[in-house]
């Protein structure tokens, strides 16, 4: 494994200067996500509009790849449907996860497969991901 | 005796992988050690000739089996000063040993309102049991606060032995920031109150030598995988006395003398406390390691451990942005610190390319991470198996990162 394939520049870019970084008030949902074992924590406020995620904006600490995850994320979902990104949700997954996964037209968020060599690190680069699943499903009746 | 970093590393068979193309630097003993040559080969020794189960057989494998078993728990006692094998029992480490002590000893005994002692930088194993038989009991849980050093002061424990206390347990020594407690003097006060102590010596048995009865505590405990022996193997040191007014904490074979539908009867110590088939492999690697430290020149050792301290904490303070996390006077072998502008995490995955590895995370002492107010930190760790030449290289490695991330 190569360490530049994990910190490709798009990752060290967006750690440095993270997108949608910071508070969002009023947001119609606010969640947190927590890495126990990087006692990450990261929380991810949206607005909708119908059915759109018309605005979202996170703040905590994390990594790197983290961080990274999380910025690339909020660019990519923004202006999404529920399902448009529960979808994304599913490919970036897979991205991490599975070796034959491909990145076809994922832009930018391609950058993370190179995380799927670092079995430790999949979890950094998932909790974002996670977070907004649960961010997106309808509330228990 | 002499002692020789460059030498004595020849007899960690893991000392020598290369890993990313780079010689492995071990700076995590802190988290397990390597294994020693001869814990190795006792256990492969075991394994191939005198595997049988213990205390049961009367044909020469258990005869032999039980001889090696318990001549592990003779050199245990021995290595901590203990008076006698009865007051030895083995677990499945430090974890194992405190939950037995707060299940066994301290739940009977407690009372709503009494009062559990710790301090504020303790490792989760020695936080949580407590708890747990807190909520069992309705007793409740103090700590002695920690300075901004990460040190915990004798005037500051003192202050909260009270009469309701009945317990006063800490670590030895810090796993998240290598303060050493002054547990002689600790120990004493608590004594003087009448309080019954508990020492967790998981980072402190690899460093120094340990003598329970110079030390008056009612308990010790510490895990193998801490000192070149097997994970799975533990010990818990108790006062004959206290052990012996114990009930059993788990049921099974060997802990019983006789056992009926209406009546059992307990075996004697120490097997009233070790129900079950034991980890017989790891505990004869772990008497292998007393063997191997007791051959070694452990004043020397220390004083290596030292240099390897002072070294780290003149050369990572060269690099600016850099924070030590527990700056305690008297430390063991071990950095915490924090990188401005790189986590943990991230420099803990970079150190590894270069073949160095370190812990990142908040080594189950959260109550610390909280206190600094940070989530995790890095660690490197040292064992006297390591160089100054690869703490040069942990230096260099961090200086690699800070530019990846700026
Ligand atoms: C101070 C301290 N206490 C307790 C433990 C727990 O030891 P084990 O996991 O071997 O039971 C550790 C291990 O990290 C430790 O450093």
């Amino acid at each position: 494994m190569d360490l530049q394939d994990l910190y490709r520049d798009v990752i060290l870019d967006h750690n440095r200067k993270p997108r949608n970084f910071g508070p969002l008030d009023p947001a119609d949902v606010s969640l947190e996500g927590f890495n126990p074992l990087c006692g990450d924590r990261l929380t991810l406020r949206l607005k909708f509009v119908g059915d759109l995620i018309s605005d979202i904006r996170f703040e905590g600490q994390g990594c790197a790849i983290s961080t990274a995850s999380t910025s690339l994320m909020t660019e990519a979902v923004k202006g999404k449907t529920r399902d448009q990104a529960l979808a994304l949700f599913k490919r970036v997954h897979e991205l991490l996860t599975i070796d034959t996964a491909n990145a076809d037209e994922l832009g930018k968020l391609a950058a993370l497969s190179g995380v799927r060599g670092y079995p430790a690190r999949v979890k950094c680069a998932s909790l974002c991901w996670h977070t907004l699943e649960s961010a997106l499903r309808p509330p228990a009746a | 005796m002499t002692f020789s970093a460059s030498e004595i590393r020849q007899e960690f068979p893991a000392l020598a992988r290369v890993i990313h193309g780079k010689p492995l630097a071990y700076l995590d003993s802190g988290a397990s050690a390597q294994r020693h040559i001869s814990v190795i080969e006792a256990v492969n020794d075991y394994e191939r000739n005198y595997h049988a189960n213990v205390h049961r057989g009367v044909h020469t494998l258990s005869e032999e089996a039980t001889a090696l078993y318990e001549g592990a728990r003779a050199r245990i006692v021995k290595f901590l000063g203990a008076k006698s094998s009865r007051e030895i029992i083995f677990t499945r480490g430090t974890t194992e040993a405190i939950n037995l002590v707060a299940q066994s000893y301290a739940r009977p005994l407690l009372k709503i309102n009494d009062e559990i002692l710790i301090t504020h930088l303790e490792h989760h194993a020695n936080i949580v049991p407590w708890q747990m038989v807190c909520e069992q009991t309705g007793a409740k849980l103090v700590v002695v606060p920690m300075d901004s050093q990460g040190e915990i002061h004798l005037e500051a424990a003192i202050a909260l032995m009270g009469s309701r206390t009945r317990m006063f347990a800490c670590a030895h020594v810090s796993n998240a920031l290598g303060t050493v407690l002054p547990i002689q003097k600790l120990v004493e006060a608590a004594k003087a109150r009448g309080i019954t102590t508990l020492i967790d010596g998981a980072q402190a048995i690899a460093h120094f030598p340990v003598n329970v009865q110079a030390l008056g505590c009612d308990f010790y405990v510490f895990s193998g995988h801490k000192m070149f022996a097997p994970t799975g193997t533990g010990v818990l040191y108790g006062r004959e006395a206290l052990l012996e007014s114990m009930p059993p904490w788990q049921g099974g074979g060997d802990m019983i003398l006789t056992v009926s539908f209406t009546k059992t009867t307990y075996n004697g110590l120490p097997n009233k406390f070790e129900a079950g088939t034991p980890n017989i492999s790891g505990v004869i690697g772990l008497g292998a390691a007393v063997d191997f430290l007791n051959g070694l020149d452990r004043a020397a050792a220390h004083a290596h451990e030292t240099a390897l301290l002072d070294h780290a904490t003149d050369r990572l303070r060269k690099i600016p942005g850099l924070e030590f996390i527990g700056t305690a006077t008297n430390k063991a072998s071990l950095v915490s610190f924090l990188v401005k502008g790189v986590h943990p995490h991230d420099l803990g995955t970079v150190l590894n390319d270069e073949g160095i590895a370190i812990r990142a995370g908040h080594h189950c002492a959260m109550p610390v991470m909280e206190y600094f107010k940070v989530p995790a930190t890095a660690r490197a760790s040292f064992a006297f198996y390591n160089t100054l030449e690869e703490i040069d290289r942990l230096g260099g490695a961090i200086e690699h990162a800070v530019k990846i991330f700026s």
